[in-house]
């Protein structure tokens, strides 16, 4: 088998294919055409169940191919109580897998390491027995103010053998609520589905409803709501750089980022009026134009928030002591990277070239040459190296958007979509969000409403690779580890 | 009688102002106005009159260790001459006594945190004893070198009573002995680059991670106590580096404190400008410390 004759409904991404034309097949055949999959250099984007309307489970997956900017979709009928794991050979399927047999009780039938996702339990962690080994529990209340998380750890004396993480503690069933949709209420959950990433949810939301709808943002939207993704990027990658400058105990881009991030996030409020972008981006359109006086204020708070990012953080890369702190530490090696199929910066940072803006474009990204930046280290300076180079890469793009701004209308028509998604039918979106992909997929009912809604948010991809990091290390490099990826609780919980 | 009460008092009332003084150096690098200088003050005083939540896990050893490690800190602190050159307390010998009061409150301090049974306080307890194994013996090679050089065996005695001034000879195993002796201050009084004492990050802390549990008057006596224990420390470096002697004793203390403020200000300059060392690499500093004061001690005995 090669690319060309995968068995499994073609799609672009923000695109819609009616059910019909997604293959269905038997769970064992599923899961061999993903594992073949994979075994070419395909990723798994999504993975899940769906109830379907005979009250029967469906299993939908989505797999992307980056080199030929393509997804790929297949559903199986789950028969009986299980199906066959993928994670056995593939531990990107593994939380995929674990989130299937929560949420539908199939029993992934081979899986390494069947344990709830979300749902908590008692014990049920992985031990590892002997005299001199102990164990460290971390959480869920932090000293931090930070989300809910378990850590566990097995450790003989600084060296950590194996970490666990068990979250859940954010679950507010925002896929559920949004079962029946679109009403007024569906873009609000998408766009608190992570709270820091709300253009990039929220774009794959409006992206659903719009290749289900069939229609589309006018070219000005498109632009305008590309420069609100880069700058939900900036802030987020700028305060990043300095909590990681702050966890090495490295006070002076500490502090300066912090402030920064500000700058950014005011960038973004300048827009829309929030800082966190929430209500801008609409089905169809956006909130707000951005007229010619902002347009120059943006370019203006551009320059100075890039002047002081940029002595902000070159003074990491010129102070040795915080070099020899993140050089090194929580390595990921490429193959690694790959068998756990990292999205985002952490993938970048180990050498993979993945990012949603150039493998699967859409909107203005198609337009435009986004190149990819990678490091090859995979420790926390690559990934700390990695968001440097897409800030400065990110400021650039905006500052080329805004000086050729399409004309033209950004409204949508307001309120509610117009009568009727398609009905019957499947739909994907993917963004780059600054954690990575952000993918939403959605299935119709008869009716046009949603049946299914699915979010994965980078995070869900990214989890287990914090744990994997960890291993050999020593348990006082956690924090920083975490800060590199610093992954969303709520967006892996919904 | 009066250099006595003027050693306490200043030995009583100094220490929280040499943390102010690294506060706000701190936040002058990180571009930010900082706390009053007095605000270590403050915190303790507010500690002190707050009521204590103790563990139920926990014995008489975890409310013992504070106040243990206060009073051994604090004689100690009568050991050493701050401004007039002559200590409290002197006799042959008390440079070990020196060590093992500060070896002491050590012993309490992680003793206490070991009654929590958390597994944080453990892991901090271990962390600060082990690299306590390379800064003790650290010290001792100061202690060695200083006495070699003076002659006496006597606190006192080596830091600046004798009114002899150094001979050229020591000049080199001065510079070597300071050096390590600066290094020692950073790690005993858990400052960066070996601990970061503003770090909330459990997994990371050492000297914070043992008083996790501590509450109320409990820590705020563990705070001054520390604060306490960096004066004493610097003052072993002050009387090294610069001995110089005034005619008025007033203003020999003015300037002895005037020079633990820049001490702390130099200690704050060091924290600003570079990050905290990995946990493994910590050992190779102190043992780096080590090596300057031993090879300053060798440089003598050849």
């Amino acid at each position: 088998m090669n690319r060309d004759d995968i068995p499994l409904a073609g799609l672009i991404n923000g695109g819609a294919a009616s059910l019909a034309s997604v293959p269905s097949m038997s769970s064992e055949r599923l899961a061999e055409v993903v594992c073949e999959g994979i075994g070419m250099g395909l990723r798994i984007s999504a993975y899940f169940g769906a109830t379907a309307a005979d009250g029967g489970t469906e299993l939908f997956a989505i797999l992307a191919d980056d080199e030929r900017n393509k997804l790929y979709a297949g559903r199986a009928r789950a028969e009986g109580k299980g199906f066959p794991s993928i994670a056995r050979e593939h531990p990107q399927a593994q939380l995929f897998e674990r989130e299937i047999a929560e949420q539908f009780g199939l029993a992934p039938e081979g899986h390494p390491w069947l344990k709830p996702v979300r749902r908590l339990q008692a014990g049920g962690f992985y031990r590892v027995e002997g005299e001199q080994v102990h164990e460290v529990a971390v959480g869920p209340v932090h000293a931090g103010v930070i989300e809910p998380g378990h850590f566990r750890f097995q450790c003989h004396g600084e060296r950590v053998f194996h970490l666990e993480i068990a979250l859940g503690y954010q679950h507010r069933g925002v896929e559920q609520a949004l079962i029946g949709g679109p009403d007024r209420r569906s873009p609000h959950y998408a766009e608190t589905a992570a709270g820091d990433a709300t253009i990039a949810h929220a774009t794959s939301y409006c992206q659903i409803v719009e290749a289900l709808s069939k229609r589309r943002k006018s070219a000005r939207a498109q632009a305008i709501g590309a420069i609100a993704l880069e700058l939900e990027r900036l802030a987020n990658h700028v305060g990043d750089l300095g909590a990681i400058s702050g966890d090495v105990g490295f006070l002076p881009t500490a502090s300066f980022c912090g402030r920064i991030r500000g700058e950014f996030l005011n960038m973004t409020a300048l827009l829309c009026g929030n800082r966190f972008g929430r209500g801008l981006v609409l089905v169809g359109g956006l909130r707000y134009d951005l007229d010619e006086a902002r347009a120059a204020e943006l370019l203006e708070r551009l320059d100075s928030g890039e002047r002081d990012a940029s002595v902000a953080i070159r003074l990491l890369w010129d102070t040795q002591s915080v070099m020899a702190r993140l050089e090194d530490t929580g390595r990921i090696s490429r193959d690694d990277a790959a068998r756990l199929g990292l999205v985002g910066p952490a993938a970048r940072a180990s050498g993979l070239s993945r990012d949603i803006r150039s493998d699967q474009p859409t909107g203005i990204y198609r337009l435009t040459q986004m190149p990819v930046s990678t490091y090859d280290s995979g420790d926390v300076l690559g990934r700390a190296f990695v968001r440097w180079l897409e800030i400065q890469q990110s400021i650039a793009f905006i500052r080329e958007l805004v000086v050729s701004l399409p004309s033209g209308d950004i409204r949508a028509a307001p309120g509610l979509p117009p009568a009727g998604l398609a009905p019957a039918t499947l739909a994907v979106a993917l963004n780059e969000g600054w954690r990575g992909e952000v993918c939403h997929v959605a299935i119709t009912d008869a009716d046009g409403a949603f049946s299914r809604y699915k979010i994965v948010d980078p995070s869900f991809h990214n989890w287990p690779a914090l744990a994997y990091c960890l291993r050999d290390q020593e348990i006082s490099d956690f924090p920083l580890c975490n800060k590199s990826f610093n992954l969303s609780y709520c967006g892996h919980d919904l | 009688m009066i250099q006595t009460l003027i050693h306490l008092l200043v030995l009583l009332v100094l220490p929280p102002l040499l943390l102010g003084f690294i506060n706000k150096t701190k936040a002058l690098f990180a571009g930010r106005r900082g706390p009053p200088l007095l605000q270590v003050y403050f915190d303790i005083s507010k500690l002190l009159r707050k009521g204590l939540v103790l563990s139920e896990t926990t014995t008489w050893v975890f409310r013992a260790g504070p106040i243990v490690t206060l009073a051994s800190v604090a004689l100690a602190g009568l050991l050493v001459p701050l401004g007039s050159p002559l200590a409290p307390v002197a006799f042959a010998g008390d440079m070990i006594l020196f060590a093992y009061l500060l070896g002491l409150a050590r012993f309490f301090t992680t003793a206490a945190a070991l009654d929590t049974g958390s597994a944080f306080e453990g892991m901090g307890s271990a962390r600060e004893v082990t690299f306590a194994c390379l800064s003790e013996p650290a010290l001792f090679f100061v202690f060695l070198a200083l006495a070699k050089q003076t002659g006496s065996l006597s606190l006192g005695a080596m830091l600046g009573a004798s009114s002899l001034p150094f001979s050229a000879a020591f000049a080199a195993p001065l510079v070597l002995v300071c050096l390590g002796l600066f290094v020692i201050i950073l790690a005993e009084t858990c400052r960066i680059p070996v601990d970061d004492p503003t770090t909330h990050l459990e997994l990371t802390m050492i000297h914070e991670a043992m008083i996790l549990d501590h509450g109320g008057p409990l820590l705020g006596i563990i705070e001054y106590g520390s604060a306490m224990k960096l004066l004493v420390l610097e003052s072993l470096l002050l009387r090294l580096v610069l001995p110089l002697r005034f005619e008025s004793a007033w203003l020999e203390w003015g300037f002895f404190v005037a020079q633990a403020l820049l001490l702390s200000v130099a200690i704050g300059v060091v924290e600003s400008i570079m990050a905290r060392l990995r946990m493994r690499r910590v050992p190779y500093l102190l043992t780096g410390a080590l090596l300057l004061c031993g090879s300053g001690f060798v440089l003598l005995v050849r």
